[in-house]
Order: structure tokens, then sequence, then C-alpha cells
């Protein structure tokens, strides 16, 4: 397979890549999107999206991903439905692979540890590169969190899920719980009120941090029930989940369940660019406009003559550009991705047209 | 969206026919991947599910089962999360995988099933 050049390379397919791929092919940069193996990203995992501007009935997540895509490919994106599995970023053009060794699963790059990353990707490179780029708008985002307690993957998919909107039919008439205080816990909740005989939240903390409204329509549910300050601690089961322990204060107890929903939040999958761009000790990218003492670091560094921030989306190495949920560390929202990424856009087609 | 293989559809299976089609597979691999139509990560695996079917055609049999249309048949094997996409080998459950792992995890599951006999 021959290396082909594109101008600007653009990775990840939710609202920041997207959106970066509109506004770049608008300006006839001729962008190519490596869509990768989740097309359409964690909105692909939400019914109805009630906070996006434009849709005052709602849209459900996949249908609004779709019509992204399409809107991308009209002004002539190329989608390739291709996950990228190495970057090298230390030499122009920069070089883009696709390739997956024996035995890899494009899973395995959100949780495997970064020194046996590093050994797939030096496999990885030893081969031709898939693409070469002139610049590259890294758009990855996040992916769901697990906790991490006994059972939790033992029984996943047999009691255990972290995608309430695709399962919750399975839970008619039973006693469920969802872990976490977000919107997505308060979505997933409404989700399971609708077929489980009940659903009680457990939160660690003594407020939630969801919108105020998805609040309100939770806690006025009469299905619904809430355990504060409460942590899960085991998934105990026997083929199928039969019951979860969580601590309330100190104190322990066993609980009836059937499901358990994992909405703790999200962590950006950047692990890909271990090693070629500065990230945070959380693992997100840092731009010029990162709301931390490392993003004000960058960005002073790069003040014009005139006093402004050159090229605020531009991420460690000159060129990259990054946006959407794998940079956000405050709000991480799909208006707020769609917007960084045209952002990132705009400033990789202005530091093109300077070179 | 290419259109320059032809296009392959993976069948889908019912209550009514899901036994006879198993049987009839023989030692041939049955991959069975149980959706619904409201299911995001679903519409990702569907495309790849009927582009599989066309490529490991005459080597494994590769179905899908509509879990709002014949729950009975997601309930037989516990099925509580969509997508899960079952193997199949002589009538037995061999693998199991719950989410979407990519093409390249189907192809590993299929290539695993395959070299077994």
């Amino acid at each position: 397979m021959s290396t082909t050049h594109t101008t600007l390379a653009i990775i990840g397919s939710g609202p920041a890549g997207y959106t970066a791929a509109v506004y770049s092919a608008r300006a006839r940069l001729n962008p190519t999107l490596f869509a990768g193996f989740q097309s359409g990203g964690q909105l692909m995992w939400t019914s109805d999206i009630e906070n996006f501007p434009g849709f005052p009935e709602g849209v459900a997540g996949p249908h609004l991903m779709q019509q992204m895509r399409q809107q991308a490919e009209k002004f002539g994106t190329t989608i390739k439905d291709e996950f990228v599995t190495a970057v090298d970023f230390s030499q122009k053009p920069f070089r883009l692979w696709t390739a997956l060794p024996e035995g890899v699963l494009p899973a395995d790059f959100d949780h495997k540890k970064p020194e046996e990353l590093l050994a797939i990707r030096s496999k990885i490179t030893a081969l031709e590169p898939t693409m070469t780029a002139d610049a590259v708008i890294v758009a990855t985002g996040a992916t769901a969190m697990m906790l991490g307690v006994p059972g939790e993957k033992e029984f996943l998919g047999k009691g255990v899920s972290t995608c309430a909107v695709c399962d919750a039919a399975f839970y008619r008439d039973k006693d469920t719980f969802v872990i976490g205080g977000g919107d997505s816990a308060m979505e997933d909740t409404m989700a399971l009120a609708k077929f489980a005989k009940s659903v009680t939240i457990v939160h660690r903390r003594d407020t939630f941090k969801a919108s105020k409204i998805m609040q309100e329509r939770v806690l006025s549910h009469e299905k619904v029930k809430v355990l504060w300050n409460t942590t899960l601690d085991e998934i105990v089961g026997n083929g199928m989940v039969t019951e979860i322990k969580v601590t309330t204060e100190g104190t322990q107890k066993t609980l009836p369940a059937q499901g358990v929903f994992l909405a703790i939040g999200h962590r950006p999958t950047n692990r890909l660019f271990l090693d070629q761009l500065a990230l945070d000790s959380h693992e997100y990218l840092v731009t010029r406009q990162s709301p931390s003492k490392l993003g004000v670091a960058a960005a002073q560094t790069a003040l014009t003559t005139e006093g402004l921030v050159a090229f605020p989306t531009m991420t460690s190495v000159p060129g990259v550009f990054a946006a959407g949920d794998g940079v956000d560390l405050r709000y991480k929202q799909a208006v707020t991705a769609a917007g960084m990424g045209c952002s990132a856009a705009l400033d990789a087609e202005r530091w093109l047209e300077q070179r | 969206m290419t259109d320059t293989q032809t296009k392959s559809q993976a069948q889908h299976l019912s209550t009514a026919d899901f036994d006879e089609k198993l049987q009839g597979a023989g030692a041939k691999p049955v991959m069975v991947d149980f959706f619904a139509e409201w299911c995001g990560p679903c519409k990702l695996a569907a495309p790849i599910i009927d582009e599989l079917s066309g490529e490991y055609d005459g080597k494994a049999h590769i179905y899908k089962v509509d879990v709002d249309a014949d729950p009975e048949l997601a309930q037989r094997y516990g099925v509580m999360s969509i997508p899960t996409v079952i193997m199949f080998k002589n009538g037995e459950v061999a693998t199991q995988q719950v989410g979407f792992p990519g093409k390249a995890g189907f192809v590993q599951m299929l290539d695993k099933a395959l070299g077994s006999k």
C-alpha cells in the first residue's frame, strides 16, 4: 500500500471532527477525516439531545452524527472509516498509520498501559505510513470510564452496562442501579425508569453535577431513589448480576440488583499521542486555550507583538491542532466540541497559508 | 459510502427459523448479531456485519437477530446488552462479544472460530 498525501488530516468523527471538516472543506483544503472504529463518537450512545441549538424537539444522537457526516462530505471531505493506530509528528510532513498488528484491537488503545502502547507503536511505524499530512487536527474525544470494582468486567453484558439507552428494555420489572451524578447518569435513569421496577442512583457526593432540568425530572420520578454519599464496592452474581455491595458513610450493605449502569464520566482518549504531544496529568491535550496552568503557559509563549495568542487551538507541535472532549477539561458538551472544531479548522487554514 | 463491492446483507433470523439454521450449519461457525433498530452502537456494527457476511461467504454463516422482534432468542442466550455478537460452533455458544469491537474484533472472532476446527 503506497502512502498518500493530504493537506489536512482530521482524526476523529464526533462533533469536533465533523465541524472541523465542514469548515476546512469549505476553505478548499480537501481534508481527509479518519472516522475511527466508533464513527460518530459518544453521541451514538445518546437517544435524545435536547441542548444542541436548532432542535427544539430534541434530536437523536445517531441521527445528528449522520447529518454532520453528510454535511462534511457534501463540501468535499474524504471520510475514511479507518482507525489511526500511530502518528509521527516529529517530522514534516506529519505521518499517520492505520495498520493494526496481529492480535491488537482498536479498543486496546483505550486501556493498554503506556509502555505496551509504545511497543505496539514501534511495530506499526516500522511499516510505510498510510498517509502524510501538512497539518493535523486531533479530535479523538473521550470514552466512558469504568470504576474498576470487582465484578464489573466479569458481568459486562450480564447485568452491567455502560449504555442504558441501548439496554434499558432488557430490564423490564427489574431492580436497577445507576452509578454517577452527571447528565449521562440522569439520562440513563430516565431511560431505565421507562422499563425497570426501580432505579436507584448511587452517587458518591450529596449533590448532582447534572443540569437542573435533568435533576428535576429524575428526582420527581416515582420509580427513582437516590443513595447519596454512597460508593459501589462490588458487583456480585452467578452468571448474571444478583446483588451489589455499597458503602454509605462507612457502613456497607448488600442490595438485590439485576442491573448496574455505569455513568461515572469520561476520560480523554489521547494515548495515541503519548510522546508526541503535550498532555496534562489526566491525559487531556494541552492547547494555548486550555483553561489550566499548562494552557496559560503555552499561551504566554505564543503571544504576538499585538499581544494576542497566535493559533489558540495549536498543540505543543506547530501544525497540529486539537479540539473537542480530548482537550476540553471543563465543559465537554457537543456544542462546545463543535465550536472548538470550527476554531481548529480556522487556525489550521491560517497556519497553512502563512507557512 | 462506497459501492465498489457488491453489497451483501446478513440474513435476519427469527424464533421460527433460528434452530433450523443453527443445526443446518453443521461444523461451520455461525455468527449472530443481536441488535435493535434504536441502538446507536448497533448501527455501527450493522454495515460491518453485512460486509463480513459477503467476505466469509461459504466459510461461515452470519445472521442478525432483532431483539425487539424476537425477545425469546435474546432471553435464551442471556443477551442483556446490545450489540452482542455470539459465535456458535456445532450449535453451541463458542465465544461472545458485548459491544462493538470494530471490524478487526469481529474478524478475530471469525478467524478463531475457523481455525479451531
